[in-house]
């Protein structure tokens, strides 16, 4: 197929939700137990599938992981480069924390102009902990790049992408020339493990660290005074009240339908 | 930011006039302030007429071109064109998947905060949505001189009745390079449409997962005698027994019906972030342990082959009699 690909993969590092997570007095996210964002699993997944089909490492292409977050975030590239990613890029500076979308689209825009000669940029649908689905449309038009964005599909053919993407009311096959930044669905694939010989195999690749005065980027821009919204008040939601439960005797059918006569829903 | 004047945007139109969610979407704008519509489309009369008796007082088309034959930048592009010419303080787009893109390109291109997934607006710029896959509500606003928020259904209850009005229509051309690096949408295929309600407008919803063993037939027969939607849990769609589109979860609808009956379905912190705002919620499970039932206002522990259609059929007979 000619041409070799650089293939950039977004990956954050979140609270893990098998846990409660809890937002702080200071109306931020509190980040313990955090794993790589499980939905930056496919995008990873993708990014290696696209690579192997073009020979893989050995055969010059190469994928990078990329996270823009705190001194662990380290982990999320750890896991990535374990995964198979061919090395990391961490961004890393105290002034990012409560970055909102704004701001960290264009810290990850710059890291990916400092990376250079990117072909492909790959991302999750949302992350798990923000779940705003802004930062890969963003980066599209940081970079001035065709989006392809929510697919659940995704073919690459010479310099040509193509993705399947769904709405309520169509499906769609979107088209573009590389580069291109293309965020992708849970439904593109099957996102493999990692195993032993890739955990060896880890340990011999790169994490490059990046500050903000590396990427250019005015410390005033980022964080939560160079974020353009704000979290005024943030309230755990009240449990549900204790419910009615029952165990079936032959007539739980009845007693539902009792209990929905009772709410006037039927 | 007080706001003084906002943009609503708007996809096409069907041949029949506005959807119900469209309704909604101007109700929410008018939360905030009298009202002008960007319109991907064209505009014909009856639709003008139908947009100024909900108070709207300009309509903005793209006049002839074509928005839809590529993905969401030529549509960004416009949308900024016509901020320009508006001024409005604030944007509200609906919170679909281009709804969202929309408002992230414009967050950079207008340098303003974009508040995604709005439950509600207040008249200040105040905008609710919950955050953690719905265990945290939160307020939020944007600090920007214009702010942009997608909206969900219902977040423009409370809005203040519209005063009819004759809105007058404004062609704003689209910039010369908004198809410039634009992916192209290269084919584009109808869905096929089930003939029960839609899922995110239903407010009854019937949902199965793991534990329907790929039998949805209980699931749909209960659904069909409360004239609901169907719904599923991952677990169902990854196994092929239903169509993603009927999955209800953090990667699927978010859903918050008057009624919501889980069945087999053992409530997942994923399949919890898409539909533990509905207001009842029903769940039938054979394991007295499952998640499920720490939200359930009424749960039965047991085989939902045996208690759904029980439940049908005693619906059924007291309809009858
Ligand atoms: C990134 C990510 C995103 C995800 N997004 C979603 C999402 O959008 N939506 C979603 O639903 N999940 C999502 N999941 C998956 C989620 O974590 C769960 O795996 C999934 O919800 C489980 O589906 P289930 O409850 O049907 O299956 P299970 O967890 O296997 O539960 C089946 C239940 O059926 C019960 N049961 C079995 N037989 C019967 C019977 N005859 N009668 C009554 N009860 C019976 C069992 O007791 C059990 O509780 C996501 C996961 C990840 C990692
Ligand atoms: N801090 C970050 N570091 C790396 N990637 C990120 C970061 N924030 C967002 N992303 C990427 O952007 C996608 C969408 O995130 P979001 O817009 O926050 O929902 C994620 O799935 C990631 O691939």
């Amino acid at each position: 197929m000619g041409d070799t690909l650089k293939i950039v993969v977004l990956v954050k590092h979140v609270p893990d939700a098998q846990f409660d997570r809890h937002i702080g007095p200071d109306k931020t996210l509190e980040r313990s137990e955090s794993i790589l964002s499980e939905l930056d699993e496919y995008a990873l997944e993708a990014a290696l599938q696209v690579s192997e089909a073009r020979g893989g490492d050995k055969a010059g292409n190469q994928v990078i992981a990329l996270t823009m977050g705190g001194p662990d975030a380290a982990n999320a590239l750890k896991k990535a480069l374990q995964i198979g990613a061919s090395s990391g890029v961490h961004v890393a500076d105290d002034a990012l924390a409560a970055s909102d979308a704004w701001a960290t689209s264009l810290v990850l825009a710059a890291a990916i102009r400092n990376i250079g000669d990117v072909d492909l940029v790959l991302t999750g649908m949302a992350s798990t902990d923000g779940e705003t689905s802004l930062v890969p449309a963003q980066l599209a038009e940081r970079l001035g790049l065709p989006q392809l964005t929510f697919a659940s599909s995704l073919e690459v053919t010479g310099r040509s992408v193509a993705v399947r993407r769904d709405s309520e009311t169509t499906s769609d096959v979107v088209e573009a020339e590389l580069p291109a930044v293309v965020s992708v669905t849970d439904q593109i694939n099957e996102p493999r493990y990692p195993n032993f010989k890739g955990i060896l195999a880890a340990k011999k690749k790169k994490i490059a660290t990046f500050g903000l005065a590396d990427l250019g980027i005015d410390p005033a821009q980022v964080g939560a005074a160079g974020s353009l919204t704000r979290v005024e008040q943030a309230d755990p939601r009240p449990p549900r009240s204790a419910g009615t439960i029952i165990t079936d005797e032959g007539d739980a059918g009845i007693k539902l339908v009792d209990f929905l006569a009772a709410q006037k829903l039927i | 930011m007080t706001a003084s004047s906002v943009l609503v945007c708007l996809e096409t139109v069907p041949e029949g006039g506005l959807r119900k969610a469209q309704i909604e979407l101007v109700a929410a704008g008018r939360v905030l302030g009298p009202v002008s519509v960007a319109l991907a489309g064209q505009a014909p009369d009856t639709l003008v007429r139908e947009l100024g008796e909900l108070g709207v007082s300009t309509v903005y088309t793209p006049g002839d071109a074509d928005l839809s034959s590529h993905l969401v930048a030529p549509k960004a592009a416009w949308i900024a064109a016509v901020v320009a010419a508006d001024q409005p303080s604030a944007v509200v787009l609906d919170n679909s998947f281009e709804g969202k893109e929309i408002a992230a390109r414009l967050g950079v291109k207008l340098d303003a905060g974009v508040v995604t997934d709005v439950v509600a607006l207040e008249p200040d710029g105040t905008a609710h949505k919950s955050v953690l896959a719905g265990s945290y509500e939160v307020r939020a606003r944007a600090t920007s001189a214009t702010a942009v928020f997608t909206v969900k259904a219902g977040a423009g209850e409370g809005a203040p009745a519209p005063a009819a009005t004759t809105a007058a229509v404004k062609t704003i051309e689209v910039p010369a390079d908004a198809f410039e690096r634009a992916a192209r949408v290269t084919s584009r295929t109808e869905r096929p449409k089930s003939g029960r309600p839609d899922l995110a407008e239903a407010s009854i919803v019937v949902a199965g997962g793991r534990g329907t063993d790929g039998d949805f037939g209980p699931i749909e027969q209960l659904a069909d005698v409360l004239g609901a939607a169907v719904g599923a849990s991952r677990a169902a769609t990854d196994a092929g027994w239903i169509g993603h589109d009927f999955q209800v979860g953090q990667t699927g609808k978010t859903v918050s019906p008057q009624l919501y009956i889980s069945a087999g379905i053992s409530g997942a912190i994923q399949q919890k972030a898409g539909m533990q705002t509905s207001k009842v919620i029903v769940a039938v499970n054979s394991d007295p342990e499952s998640p499920v039932f720490e939200i359930a206002d009424f749960g039965v522990v047991g085989d939902l082959f045996k208690v759904l259609p029980q439940a049908a059929e005693e619906i059924k007979r007291r309809r009858e009699s």
